[in-house]
């Protein structure tokens, strides 16, 4: 397989866009850079900038390996990118307004209606609820990937509580911090100022008639594997950092318990599953969210963010679609191109799948974190049997998508630098028309020689990401 | 504030406070070990420290005989003594985790590489190293928690219960360790010995009081004014008139609608200090005073969890 390397072309000379880089990394000596390695790794320790791994000892904390390599991005290669991911996410939103109200995409038969109506994901209970502004993931991290020749491919639409963007920022401060020379020679376009635009985001979209709403986050609690990025966020916000237990609802009103009395909450960015949000409506067992706060959100007394029920649109077995909600809901063409996927539900899919499983990935309609997961060439005989077994005792439950050649990057490793695969998940803030993004994203690298599966409880990466602000490159 | 945000802290704090006075006792335990005397006077003073946190059964569960040794092992390092250094340092850390957001950089990371390096350091390699080391370490590390709070940290709800939380701590240890060691040296008022000096020396020391005795009273160390400087004085950071005068202008400042009860229990008891005189203090028996004083410590504690801390679900 061909991969294309970001800082390479074809014939081994450095790409305009690295020149700069590429310098710098040839005239620093390797001792200086051996040092500010190692200091990084100190103090993202010292920092807590770590996260949970399941399955580990309980409270057992890990660093997410960070490689001082940024990924770089041409100002124009960057704009077209936005500009995609802006048209992906306004259809997205179009579509989950459309399918909790009259469903029109599935009258014109663009979407076979039992694919949302049944989907797991669907939430009945959002029939006819009228969100604020008609915007229900008002926070979405589009995975991207380059493959072949360089073209963008997005992966999946994260909607539901996508994480990481906690790293993009850290990795940002961090790089400024062990090479502030890079950025006096290059226009780095910035990303400090995502918290800023994140509680705009969350104030503009509060209930109607609240002049000055109060903005919490809520988080599962502290043993919870994004645990460092829910109280980070909170802190730059400057809003409080709630759990479950410190919220309560009365008349159908949310109200936080304070040391000054209960004190009303208006816009809960939260980062816990719909499943575990209200046990008198979703899960009875959950520990973690709060009675009746479904009830209050629906008498549009509370906003939650994302809205409840984003997932039926980030699900795998509605990705194929969302080329068609685009030409369906805007009228246009799509800019970005989608991963060819078979759907195993369908038998003609299956039959191709079954019969092709050495080169495809195959991935549960409903997993995710890179759990659950097949990438046929890197697989023995024995996992890919086994996966046969699943299929074939549960078709609808997977879709399988060609292996693609994602693009790599030179890493630090321990063999010195070599390339290694990456992704890219920029995030794409929504509230009303308006549609924003900071320059980049969370670049996540695999860490492990010819690894595609980047996700950090795999073992992956971070990377700074920077998107140059020089037109010329 | 999140009344849970303020119960972290209140505790973060408390745990910080209570690794630095245990630091502080077994500290001058272990140099009073060092003195000539009998090995059951030696091991009385060791069971002293196993009484004065009420943690008899406990000990005994582990370790059949109380010795200088096993003491220090059960209150260094024990991750099952919850009351160890150890575990202090660990559940501090803890309570600054589940609010690192409200701390500022400087107290999180503080707080995070204390318990980072209290982790690696082994009960075999703290003995090699001398405990007076590690004493000394547990009370820069306290010291340094301290002065990042006062240094960095707004001085709004957030720091007033920290106070809170500091202040009761220490008015409780510094009454608990009168308390212990009045009564093992002044049992019932005998003719002082020849170790007296440094027993009372060592008492004072534990609290940072020696040069302070030496400065307030220019004269022979007695009990009545050790008793005196650290209970009435007004100027002393660890007496309990210092401490008590703390916790009611920290309670003032965050007084709500229902905290009026828990402020005049405080600000009652620090009447007392206030206007009180050391004779009639010891007249009714000093170790009756205290227990009193460290009961009513409790009920205020108590006070400041139901106002303000872990309030009625729906007292909307």
């Amino acid at each position: 397989m061909n991969f294309y390397n970001e800082m390479y072309d074809a014939n081994g000379g450095v790409r305009e866009h690295y020149k700069g880089y590429e310098n710098w990394l040839r005239e620093t000596p390797p001792e200086r850079i051996e040092r500010k390695r190692a200091e990084a790794d100190l103090a993202f320790h010292r920092v807590g900038i770590t996260f949970a791994v399941y399955g580990e000892e309980a409270g057992k904390e890990r660093l997410i390996p960070f490689d001082i390599i940024p990924r770089i991005i041409p100002a124009q290669e960057w704009k077209a990118l936005e500009r995609g991911m802006r048209q992906r996410v306004r259809a997205l939103n179009m579509f989950l307004w459309d399918i909790y109200h009259d469903q029109e995409i599935l009258k014109a038969g663009k979407i076979p209606a039992e694919q949302v109506l049944n989907n797991a994901q669907y939430r009945a209970v959002m029939q006819g609820v009228d969100v604020p502004a008609g915007i229900y993931a008002h926070i979405a991290g589009v995975d991207v990937v380059r493959a072949g020749a360089g073209e963008f491919y997005v992966l999946e639409d994260n909607l539901r509580v996508p994480s990481g963007v906690s790293y993009m920022l850290e990795d940002r401060k961090m790089m400024m911090r062990l090479f502030p020379e890079l950025f006096a020679r290059h226009k780095v376009a910035p990303v400090q100022h995502y918290p800023d635009m994140l509680l705009e985001k969350l104030r503009a979209v509060a209930p109607q008639g609240i002049a000055d709403p109060t903005v919490v986050v809520l988080t599962p609690g502290a043993y919870n594997s994004a645990y460092f990025e829910h109280s980070f966020l909170a802190q730059q916000m400057g809003v409080e950092l709630v759990e479950g237990r410190d919220l309560f609802v009365k008349n159908d009103t949310v109200y936080m318990r304070t040391t000054q009395g209960p004190q009303r909450v208006d816009v809960i960015y939260r980062r816990i599953d719909d499943d575990f949000m209200d046990p008198l409506a979703f899960r009875a067992d959950s520990a973690l969210g709060v009675p009746g706060i479904l009830k209050a959100y629906q008498a549009g007394n509370v906003t939650l963010s994302n809205a409840i029920g984003t997932g039926v649109a980030d699900d795998k077995s509605i990705y194929p679609y969302v080329p068609e909600m685009i030409r369906f809901y805007l009228g246009e063409e799509p800019r970005l191109n989608n991963v060819p996927t078979y759907m195993c539900r369908k038998k003609d899919d299956l039959a191709y799948v079954l019969d092709h499983l050495a080169e495809l990935v195959v991935k549960e309609v409903h997993g995710a974190g890179g759990y659950g997961m097949l990438v046929g060439p890197a697989s023995t005989k024995e996992q890919i049997e086994k996966f046969r077994q699943l299929l074939l005792a549960k078709p609808d439950g997977y879709i399988a998508q060609p292996t693609l050649a994602l693009s790599n990057c030179p890493t630090f490793v321990e063999e010195g630098i070599a390339p290694r695969h990456l992704d890219l998940r920029p995030f794409v803030l929504s509230s009303g028309k308006c549609v924003n993004m900071v320059p980049g994203g969370l670049t996540r690298v695999a860490l492990t020689k010819g690894s595609l599966v980047v996700n950090s409880s795999q073992g992956g990466g971070t990377k700074d990401t920077w998107v140059l602000e020089d037109e010329s490159c | 504030m999140l009344s849970r945000t303020a119960d972290h802290l209140f505790w973060m704090s408390r745990y910080i406070e209570r690794a630095e006075n245990l630091a502080r006792l077994l500290d001058v335990t272990w140099q009073m070990s060092l003195v000539p005397q009998s090995e059951e006077a030696a091991n009385q003073s060791w069971a002293g420290i196993i009484a004065l946190n009420s943690l008899e059964e406990t000990y005994a569960a582990k370790y059949s005989t109380v010795n200088g040794e096993n003491v220090l092992r059960f209150m260094v390092s024990d991750p099952d003594n919850f009351s160890s250094i150890h575990s202090c340092l660990r559940l501090a850390r803890e309570n600054a985790h589940a609010v690192r957001g409200t701390l500022t950089t400087e107290m999180w990371e503080t707080m995070n590489s204390t318990w980072l390096e209290a982790r690696e350091k082994s009960f075999e390699q703290i003995v090699n190293a001398g405990i007076g080391d590690y004493c000394e370490w547990v009370k820069m590390r306290s010291s340094l928690s301290r002065g990042t709070t006062l240094g960095t940290l707004l001085q709004d709800e957030a720091f007033h219960f920290i106070r809170l939380g500091t202040l009761l701590e220490r008015a409780d240890n510094t009454a608990r360790i009168l308390d212990v060691k009045y009564h093992v040296l002044r049992p019932h008022g005998e003719e002082e010995e020849a170790t007296d000096f440094y027993q009372w020396g060592a008492l004072l020391r534990s609290v940072s009081g020696f040069e302070v005795y030496r400065k307030v009273y220019r004269d022979v160390i007695t009990p009545e004014r050790v008793a005196e400087l650290l209970i009435l004085n007004s100027d002393m950071p660890r007496s309990l008139r210092f401490c008590l005068s703390g916790v009611v202008k920290n309670l003032e400042l965050v007084a709500n609608s229902h905290s009026g009860e828990t402020t005049r229990q405080a600000g009652q008891l620090y009447s007392q200090l206030r206007y009180g005189r050391i004779d009639d203090l010891l007249e009714g028996g000093l170790h009756e005073w205290l227990t009193d004083f460290m009961d009513r410590i409790y009920l205020i504690g108590d006070g400041i969890s139901k106002d303000f801390l872990v309030p009625m679900a729906e007292a909307a």
